[in-house]
């Protein structure tokens, strides 16, 4: 597993049901383009978040492949409906096979 | 002519040639900063009275495109928000063969609001002026007996970036004398000194030209009250010692080492500059 | 003419078109056979496509950029100067009710970013947003 790379995610905790919120995540990760080389001249391996998934009560609402041109820290904004009481979840993918997942819980009233 | 007309006419002449290069804004922009909707950041206000040569003071902020700006509306969009949580563990964290955290003394990292603000200060037991980096490291060495962090690196960054978030829409109001007096004299010399093969000062781009273009950039007055600054360019939180060798270095000078004497009394010196501005910290820049 | 420096500059690449240096450097092509592979070679119209980034990137490490692409199921972005051009590939779900995102990319030099929204029909959309990429006045 990369070291430091931490999962952050915005979603407002209620809303009402059928009702667009809008979500920003953000995972701190270098980034590694496999771009760059090192003092030596080498080329430092790419290693990336390469995929970014969103879903709420497991059903989709975005799925995004990153490629090296995508920033360090990747941060991704966009909107959902929220038909009901649940959770999303938010899971991104590392080029070392590492996942990293979190959640958050939204009341609808 | 005298200096003060000579800085209102290099304005006028960036205008032009501001127009002419991108068709970009010129010098500060109008707008404000409200952080997370509720924390007014003064990015403009009258120049301290010692200041001879420069009527309004002004954030590097207001020099930065919209895009580069928006990131530090929201705690979310600034970068810089990974590391203060990282910090924020840290503060919590107990350390060192005293078996103590930074919050066993001082409670909660927002009981630190205000701190940063009046930082370099005078310590009278030590009798030195000091920077929060200093005093940081004192604790750690003394209270915690903790290793020190390095000057500039990761943790200490981290740390100073927390202490600034606390006290950010608070005033830049740094004591400049009884005994601070002549360290901040000496900052004052260091800060008109031309350094390197440029011959450059500090005032010479950031007093005499801010608003003006170098290459593609805009000069900023220089003000550090937004530091540590996440930069888009490196991707990581800034010391503002570690700004001032670049600086220095980029006159092509050998510069002087984060945390000397020279860089402490520059820094009380650079942020009585900008006294009456908001602390900032961690802010966005380029 | 009178030769002032940008009367020159002009000339020059005048020049180079002219012998046709100036033509599209070659990491368009190549962002444009990753474009064809995705459609197919297929048209792609224009629509409610919509790519929206700075005019002039600060600095090229961080560019903000926004596309909103109603209708689509699918929306690929390139950068046209970068090394390898691919961007990112979004899909878009059923609980996604504006089909936009946010995202902040890595731009290597002034160039074009091209969004391909594939629509539920299978049609594609092409939109493109200039970025110019400014260098720092300062190394520090």
């Amino acid at each position: 597993m990369a070291s430091g790379v931490k999962p952050r995610v915005k979603v407002p905790k209620t809303a009402s049901a059928g009702e667009t919120i809008t979500i920003k995540t953000l995972i701190s990760h270098k980034m590694e383009s496999g771009q760059r080389k090192d003092d030596d001249g080498n080329v430092i391996p790419r290693s990336i978040i390469n995929r970014f998934v969103a879903d709420f009560n497991g059903q989709n609402i975005i799925d995004v492949t990153l490629e090296p041109a995508i920033s360090t820290n990747p941060y991704f904004q966009f909107e959902a409906i929220v038909p009901e009481s649940g959770e999303f979840q938010f899971t991104w993918y590392d080029d070392d096979g590492s996942v990293y997942e979190t959640s958050k819980a939204i009341e609808v009233s | 002519m005298t200096r003060q007309t000579r800085v209102r006419a290099g304005a006028a002449i960036g205008v032009v040639a501001g127009v002419l290069a991108v068709a970009a804004h010129a010098g500060p922009d109008d707008d404000d900063l409200v952080i997370n909707g509720e924390i007014e950041i003064v990015t403009e206000t009258a120049a301290p009275e010692h200041i001879e040569h420069v009527g309004t003071i002004y954030s590097g902020w207001r020099f930065r495109s919209d895009e580069t700006q928006a990131f530090q509306v929201d705690d979310f969009d600034n970068p810089s928000m990974i590391w203060v949580e990282q910090a924020e563990e840290v503060w919590n964290t107990a350390e060192g063969a005293a078996g103590k955290s930074c919050a066993s003394c001082h409670d909660g990292s927002d009981s630190m609001a205000g701190v940063r603000a009046v930082y370099p200060k005078w310590n009278e037991d030590a009798g030195e002026v000091r920077t929060l980096e200093m005093q940081i490291n004192d604790c750690r060495e003394n209270r915690m007996q903790a290793e020190t962090w390095k000057y500039t690196g990761g943790e200490m960054v981290n740390m100073v970036a927390l202490l600034s978030a606390v006290s950010r829409g608070i005033p830049v109001n740094v004591a400049i004398d009884g005994p601070a007096q002549s360290t901040w004299e000496m900052g004052k010399d260091i800060y008109y000194t031309r350094y390197g093969q440029l011959e450059l000062s500090c005032a010479n781009c950031h007093e005499d030209n801010y608003g003006n273009m170098i290459r593609a950039d805009h000069l900023s007055q220089g003000q550090i009250n937004g530091f540590p600054t996440y930069r888009l360019k490196n991707t990581k939180l800034n010391a503002v010692h570690a700004r001032f060798k670049g600086c220095v270095r980029d006159t092509r000078a050998e510069t002087f080492a984060p945390g000397s004497p020279e860089f402490v009394a520059l820094e009380l010196y650079v942020a009585s500059r900008g006294n009456g501005l908001s602390v900032e910290g961690p802010s966005v820049r380029n | 003419m009178e030769l002032t420096r940008r009367n020159v500059m002009l000339l020059g690449s005048a020049a180079l078109a002219a012998t046709g240096l100036g033509a599209l450097p070659a990491s368009a092509s190549l962002a444009e056979d990753e474009i064809a592979k995705l459609t197919g070679g297929a048209e792609t119209g224009a629509g409610d496509l919509k790519i929206t980034a700075p005019e002039i990137a600060e600095n090229g490490n961080t560019v903000p950029i926004d596309v909103s692409a109603p209708g689509a199921v699918m929306v690929a972005l390139f950068a046209d100067g970068n090394p390898t051009p691919a961007v990112a590939t979004i899909k878009f779900g059923p609980l996604n009710p504006s089909h936009e995102a946010s995202t902040r990319i890595r731009l290597a030099e002034t160039q074009n970013v091209i969004a391909i929204a594939q629509m539920e029909d299978g049609s594609f959309q092409r939109a493109s947003a200039e970025v110019k990429v400014t260098i720092g006045g300062c190394g520090g």
